[in-house]
Parts: structure tokens; sequence; C-alpha cells
């Protein structure tokens, strides 16, 4: 039995004050996770990531199709205690600190009242919260709120948990955490659904990933399955206004940045590039393979047309 | 999605039983004796307080307070009479938030004026009612109309030709006030006089009640005549043959009359002991000066009603 | 047995209330009593006992119908607007509990601050009048259809917080309002109209929350009794009301897509 799936499952908005006009956010979606799966959902912005989630959630009624999350259905109370949720942008009572906010939270899941202290505190401790828990969470800034948010989803020791672009507005330190935290929970054998557009997350933490483009899904598979079509490619700088005509017969990509040059070459030119380079005795600054491999495929898969509203390389 | 249905379904069938049962209710609140909602009726008993209160919209709650009226008075009327002690409150903070609302001080001046069990039987607030009706609508012969019969009904003739006469010279008056004038002068106590007066007041109201109650004075002017024909007639019979007529079917069969004489009911007049002329059923008709039966007691319910 | 998911919503509800300095309003009730208090102390012209227990019924009357339309319509689409929703319901938490729990919530609030008013109408008049009567019993019947009001009021609030903006929920609520203090009067007026008309109106009639029968401020005032057979028929009234009115927010809340 998979933990998640997703059968034929459409979305179409009605947008304008007659609610005659509509939007198609999702086609018709086919997936199955696995339990114990670390699952990344792609896709740039409007790609339908959130809309799928909300209609996971029981937020949003699909228009067409069935889902069911461990075997149970969307609206099953039995399944919504063994799954955890973190919003995109995440937003909570803000009368509340935010130790009251995670009691509040387990209660609502069916905790047992007496453990609840001892988990709120370990959650508190994961996303490294402790030293706020008490306070209001009017007085927190965006990435605390993004922490609050994860501690939420997992307070409760979910089965599955979904997360929406768990890393937004989170610092580098930040960021390492949350994947040290998912590292985390797939080691205790849970399932995680989470999407995002940022490429390198997905790539370092995901068993397999979805690309989803206007409500489309346009590519699934293992990271390095996907990739493999790909080649690599390098990036070359070096200083000294002029390209030197070996390089620009290539076709690449140059940049300029004040005296310094930026190059994007496929791998197997680098070897003509750097000659090229030497010849005209320009100083050479780096030569860096570029791990870009997913954000290749996105682009192909994408298309052209797409490239430029596409996605941001992680960092 | 089973589970949304099973709670649409449970929903469903509360909302339409609760308000179905909030109705139910509702009606059984309405029943409450009126006493319990006596202070809230009035709200608020200064009329001056009250126009300060509501901002200007003194038109729109004027007429809550009229409707309030009718039915506070309906209500009482058709639940058998009482002091009708509200009646005069209401009318006058009807007629301080809308001064110009005329049939109020039509009804006011009818039933404040009429004896219990009717109206109220308390005529000095009824002329100062419509007294302050003709203040602030000088130019309404209809008020002065009203008044005038409040006089007569005192048997105060020269107040009410006072007020004829006044009605009489407004623009647009009625013509039938200056003959009113001069019979009230010259005829007040006469029953042709009443008789004017009520068939007057039938054909100028739109209120069913107003109707009711003239419909039943003319009735009451009509008994008053014909007893007094039949007692003069009986009489007559007792002059010519040294007795009184056992029964009115013993003239009939001298020729003395065509048939048993009916009341404006159709129901048979009676003759009783001493040459008397009576009605046969006193309860159904109000208002009579003749033809009660000795030792009648009026019933202290009263009989009109808008259907009669 | 008490549903605990409703039980914590009510519980949040009420704290983000007192968070949110709702209870402030207490001390605007205090120092108008105790003004009232102490300038009709000082006419002293017989109806100090009067005047004090209409100004105070009328005032907590008042205090808790603003406070019950502005927190109630914001119940709902303040949390969907805010998303606050998202986390609630991805949990097992049906929308039916959230809503329920959010109107226990609100008229527990409003039970609390009236207790304090209430407090504060028998302090203005044990200062005034120096003792209590036995026809004072009245003021506490009155207080309790105060509070019949707010439940009402709450949920008609929170019926409109379903699916409208709060502008528009408030402006709702406060007609409803207003024209259910006057409900008796449309009943009367419906009665007298005849056929399909008369028929609509006294259907319409019938749907107004009726707030009539629940303000019996100036007949307490008055020491008149509140006869027990209207006490009973008002609760019942209430409650099959606020249900009817709940059910209503449950069918279109369950329906709803959160944005
Ligand atoms: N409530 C709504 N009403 C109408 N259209 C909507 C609504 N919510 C989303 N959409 C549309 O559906 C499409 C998918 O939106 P969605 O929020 O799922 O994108 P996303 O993949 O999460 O994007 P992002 O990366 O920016 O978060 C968008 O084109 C959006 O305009
Ligand atoms: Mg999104």
């Amino acid at each position: 039995m998979p933990a998640i799936e997703i059968v034929d499952l459409e979305k179409i908005y009605a947008a304008g004050f007659w609610r005659k006009r509509s939007k198609r956010a999702l086609q018709p979606l086919n997936l199955a996770i696995a339990e114990g799966e670390i699952f990344g959902f792609l896709g740039p912005n409007g790609a339908g990531k959130t809309t799928t989630l909300k209609i996971l959630m029981g937020l949003v009624f699909p228009t067409a199709g069935t889902a069911r999350i461990l075997g149970m259905k969307l609206d099953d109370p039995r399944m919504k205690a063994q799954i955890g949720f973190l919003p995109e942008q995440p937003y909570f009572y803000d009368h509340l600190t935010a130790r009251e906010l995670l009691r509040y939270y387990g209660q609502l899941s069916g905790m047992d009242p007496k453990q609840l202290s001892r988990k709120v505190d370990t959650a508190l401790e994961q996303v490294k919260l402790s030293g706020s828990a008490n306070v209001q969470l009017r007085k927190f800034s965006k990435g605390m709120l993004q922490r609050a948010g994860i501690a939420q989803a997992i307070l409760h020791d979910p089965k599955v948990v979904f997360l929406d672009e768990p890393m937004s507005g989170l610092d580098p330190m930040g960021r390492r955490e949350v994947r040290t935290l998912i590292e985390e929970l797939k080691g205790q054998g849970k399932t995680v659904f989470f999407s995002t557009h940022i490429l390198s997350d997905a790539e370092a933490l995901c068993d397999r990933v979805a690309i989803i483009h206007q409500g489309e899904l346009r590519g699934i598979g293992a990271v390095a399955e996907l990739t493999a079509s790909v080649h690599g490619k390098v990036e070359i700088v070096w200083q000294g206004g002029a390209v030197p005509a070996g390089i620009r017969s290539m076709g690449a990509e140059c940049h300029s940045a004040g005296d310094t040059m930026r190059v994007i070459l496929p791998e197997e030119n680098q070897d003509t590039a750097l000659e090229a380079l030497r010849r005209e005795h320009l100083r050479l600054i780096s030569v860096v393979p570029v791990r870009t491999s997913l954000e290749d495929y996105f682009v192909a898969q994408l298309g052209t047309s797409a490239k430029s509203e596409a996605v941001s390389p992680g960092t | 999605m089973i589970r949304s249905r099973q709670v649409t379904a449970i929903a469903s069938t509360i909302l339409v039983c609760s308000m179905a049962s909030a109705a139910l209710l509702l009606h059984k609140v309405d029943q409450v004796p009126p006493a319990a909602t006596l202070q809230q009726m009035l709200y608020i008993s200064s009329p001056k307080l009250l126009k300060r209160l509501c901002l200007g919209y003194e038109g729109l709650l004027a007429d809550i307070y009229w409707t309030r009226t009718v039915q506070y008075f309906g209500g009482k009327h058709s639940q058998g009479g009482g002091t009708y002690k509200l009646l005069w409150p209401l009318l006058n903070i009807t007629t301080q938030l809308d001064p110009h609302l005329i049939p109020a001080y039509e009804f006011g001046g009818t039933f404040l004026t009429a004896k219990q069990p009717e109206g109220a039987g308390d005529p000095g607030k009824a002329i100062e009612l419509v007294q302050y009706g003709t203040q602030n609508n000088p130019d309404n012969w209809r008020l002065y109309y009203d008044l005038a019969f409040i006089y007569y009904d005192q048997k105060d003739y020269r107040h009410a030709a006072e007020a004829f006469l006044r009605g009489s010279q407004l623009p647009n008056t009625h013509p039938f006030l200056k003959i009113m004038a001069a019979q009230m002068a010259q005829h007040g106590g006469d029953l042709e006089t009443a008789r004017m007066m009520w068939s007057a007041t039938y054909r100028t109201t739109h209120d069913k009640m107003i109707q009711a109650n003239a419909t039943a004075h003319l009735r009451a002017i009509q008994v008053n005549e014909d007893v007094t024909a039949l007692e003069r007639l009986v009489q007559a019979w007792r002059d010519r043959t040294g007795h009184f007529p056992g029964t009115f079917t013993e003239m009939v069969s001298s020729g003395w009359m065509r048939g048993i004489p009916l009341d404006p009911l159709r129901h048979p007049y009676r003759l009783e002991y001493g040459g008397r002329v009576v009605v046969s059923n006193p309860d159904d008709l109000p208002f009579l000066d003749k033809g009660l039966p000795i030792g009648h007691i009026p019933s202290a319910v009263p009989k009109l009603s808008p259907a009669n | 047995m008490m549903n605990t998911r409703i039980l914590h919503i009510a519980t949040n509800t009420f704290r983000e209330a007192v968070r949110d300095r709702v209870l402030y309003n207490l001390i605007a009730f205090a120092l108008l009593m105790s003004a009232a208090a102490v300038l009709v102390g000082q006419i002293s012209i017989q109806i100090e006992r009067l005047v004090v227990i209409n100004l105070g019924l009328t005032a907590v009357s008042l205090f808790g119908i603003v406070i019950a339309i502005f927190i109630g319509i914001g119940l709902v689409s303040k949390e969907i607007d805010k998303r606050t929703l998202y986390t609630v319901l991805s949990r097992p938490v049906r929308r039916w509990e959230f809503i329920a729990g959010k109107f226990f919530g609100l008229s527990g609030t409003l039970v609390v601050n009236t207790f304090f008013m209430a407090i504060g109408v028998f302090a203005a008049l044990a200062y005034v009048s120096h003792h209590f009567e036995r026809s004072d019993v009245g003021i506490l019947v009155a207080l309790y259809f105060i509070i019949l009001q707010f439940v009402i009021i709450t949920a008609l609030a929170l019926f409109f917080s379903s699916f409208s903006t709060p502008i528009f929920s408030a402006i709702f609520a406060f007609w409803l309002f207003v024209i259910g203090s006057f409900a008796q009067d449309l009943r009367n007026f419906a009665a007298m109209a005849h056929g399909t008309t008369g028929l609509l109106a006294t259907g319409a009639a019938y749907l107004i929350p009726n707030f009539s029968a629940l303000n019996v401020i100036s007949q307490v005032a008055h020491g008149e009794p509140v006869p027990h057979r209207l006490i009973l028929l008002n609760t019942a009234y209430v409650l099959v009301y606020s249900a009817a009115v709940l059910s209503g927010a449950v069918l279109i809340f369950e329906r709803r897509n959160l944005k």
C-alpha cells in the first residue's frame, strides 16, 4: 500500500465575480508515493504544488479525481491524526506563545496529555526554538515562524509529513538544519512529501522527484535517473574584458562583471576553452563544475518558453 | 466523501426541524398573557423622550405604535373587553410621533368614547386626542366631524353643533357638515339626528371596526323606532278591546299586522306582560335604549365584530 | 461526553478574546456604572433603583452585543484570511467541530463578561438603595435573557462569517438585531396581510430572530415578575434557533474551498 496515492486529481478554480471564468490549476494528476520515501514535488511558481497539497489536506475540494493517504480517505480523522502539514508562509494564532501553540495543536491531534509537555519541548528543541518558547508568535520573525511551522508538523510523530516549501524564509543555517531534520525523519521511517522550487535541496534529499508545470506532470523518477541523460557543465571565470574567438565560437553564454568574465560550458569543451584562454594570456580565476544537473533536466522539460520564469538555482 | 454527506444530512435535518420548532415556540411566546408584555408594548412611555431617541425616524415608529394600538385593541376586544388601559397611552404616543396620522384620531375618537366593554369609556381623553388632531391638521374636516360626534355622544349638542360649524367652514369640507350643524342645534336629541350621524360615519370611514360600531348603532336606532311604533299599536289595541294582546299572533290573526314583526337581525320581537315590546336576543344588539327585557343584565363581553 | 476538540477550540477562542483585551470593556462599564450610581444618588427622586436597573441592564446588553458582533464576524473569515485554519483543519478536527468550538468559545467569553457586569449592576444598586428586594430576582432573569440574546447574535455572526467578509457580516448581524427587536411587530404586520403576500410575510417574520420577547428590562425595573412560562419558552426558542443557524453555518462551511 502506498503512503500517498493520487488518482486523476484535477482542480479548476472558478474566478471572477460571477465565477464564470475558470482557471485550471491541476491537469489530471497521478502519483503514488511509497512508505518511507522522501518525495520532492518540483515546479516553478504557479505550477500547482500548493493546490495539490491543499487538496490532500482537505482544505480545498478537487474538481475530479480522488486521493488516499495511508489507504484512507482525505476526510478520515484517523488518517489526519497520522499526518503533519506545514503550509507555505505559515501563520499562526499570534496571541499564543510557541509553547502554547504546540500544546494546542497537540491537543487537537489527540495526543496523550501526559506526554504532551515532553513532546512539545522535543519539537521546540529540534527546530532550535527553545529559547523563544515563551514568546508570543506576533513577535516572531519570518524564519522563526517557519521553524514553528515545522515543529507543529512533526510534533505528534506523524507517519507522513507534508511540507510546502520548508526552506523558504530560512537562513543558510536554518536550511541545513531542516535538511538534517528531513534526513532524520527518513531515518525514523517516515514518509516526507515536500514541494520546492529549490533544486539543490531536492537533489540532496529526495529518493524521487516529480516535476510539475502548469498543473501537468512533466517527469517523475529518481534524481540519478532523471539526470543521466543530461551532461554536466563547468563554469570558467577569468580576468579581462575580451572573450577569445575560440570560446565565442562554442556558442556559450558569457557574463561580464567589472573586468571579470564568466562562461558556462558543457564539460567536454572545458579543455578547448582553457587552451584558448592560455593562448590569449588571460588570467584564469576559477574552473568549477556546476552541479545543476537536475536544473538542466528541469529547463529541458519546461522548454525554452518557460526558461525565463523558471527556477532559481540553489545555493 | 461519504462522511461529509453524512454531516450534510444531519445538519440539514437539524436546520429544518429547529426552524420549525422555533416557529412553533414563537407562536407560544406570542400567546403568553399580554400582562407579561404590557410594559414592553410601550417600551418607553414618554412620547417626548421617544421622539428624541428615535433620531428622526418618527414616521416609522409611529406606524409601529399605530399597529400596536390596533393589535392591542382588537386583541382585547376579541378576548372579552376589559379596561383597555393602554389604549390612551398608545394613541397618545402614536399621534405625538406622527400628528398627521388621521386614522388614529378617528379610531381613538370612536373607541375611547364608546362605553365598556365596547370601548374605553373615556370621552374626556377622546376629546383631548381629537382636539390635538385638529390643532395639527386644521384643514381636515373629518376631525371636526369626529369631535362633534364625541360631544353628541355626551348629549352636549351645543358643542357638537359648534364643531360641525367649524368643520363646515373649511375649504374642502363635506356639505353634510353644514346640514348637521343646523340639525344638531335644533333637534339634537332626535332619533333622526342619530340616524344621520351614524350612517354618515358608516359611509365615510374605511375602518372595519368603526363600520361595525356604526352598524350596531344604526340597528339600535331601528329597534328604538320599531319598539316605539309597536308599543303604540299595542296601546291602541288595548284602548279598543280593554285588554293587552297576549301575543303578536293574536294581532296578526285579527288583521292588525301583516306578520310577526322582525328586528334588524331578522329575529321576531316578543310581547311581554303589560304591553312591553322586547327583542328576543338582546345580547346580539348592543347600544339599545328600548326593547330590553326587564331584568336583562347587559353582557360584559363586547358584541361588535367586523363580520356582522 | 464532550468532544475534547470542541472544548480545546472553545478554550483557545476564549483565550484569544482575553489576550486581545476584550475584557477591557469591563473598565468602561465599571466607570459608567459608578458615574451613574453617584449621579443618581445625588439627584434622588425616588427612581434611583429604576434608573440604575434600566441603565445597567441596557449597557450590559449593548456592550455584549457589540462584542458578540465584532468578534463573531471574524471567527471564521479571519482564520481563513490569515490561514491559521490550515494547520487546524489538517488535524483530526472536523469542520463542524471547528464551528461548534468557536461558538462555545465566544458564548463563554460573553457569559464571563456578563457575569462581571452583573456584579457591577448589583453593586451600583446596593450603593443607591442600600438594600435588595425580593423582586430583584427579576434582574437575574433579565440578565439571563440578555445572555440568550448574545447566544443568538453569536450564532448569527458566525453564520455570516462562514461565507461573507467581516464588514458585510457586521452589517447583516447588526441589521438582524435591530429588526429582530421589532420581531413581534413584524409578525403583527404580517398577520394583517392576506393571500400569498401574507403567507410570505408571515414566513419571513417567523425566520427573523425574536429579540423582542428577550427584552424584559423595563418590566424588571418596575418590579413586575416575568412569567415562568416565558423563561421556559425563551430558553427553548434560543436553543433551537441557534441550532438552526449553526447548522446553516456548518452546511456552508463544509462546502467551502479555503483560499
Ligand atoms: N484560490 C484560487 N483561485 C483561483 N486561482 C488559484 C487559486 N489558488 C491558486 N490558483 C491558481 O492555480 C495555479 C496554481 O497555484 P499554486 O498555488 O498551486 O502554485 P504553486 O505551485 O504552489 O506556486 P508557488 O511556487 O508560487 O507557490 C496558479 O496559476 C494560481 O493562479
Ligand atoms: Mg505554492
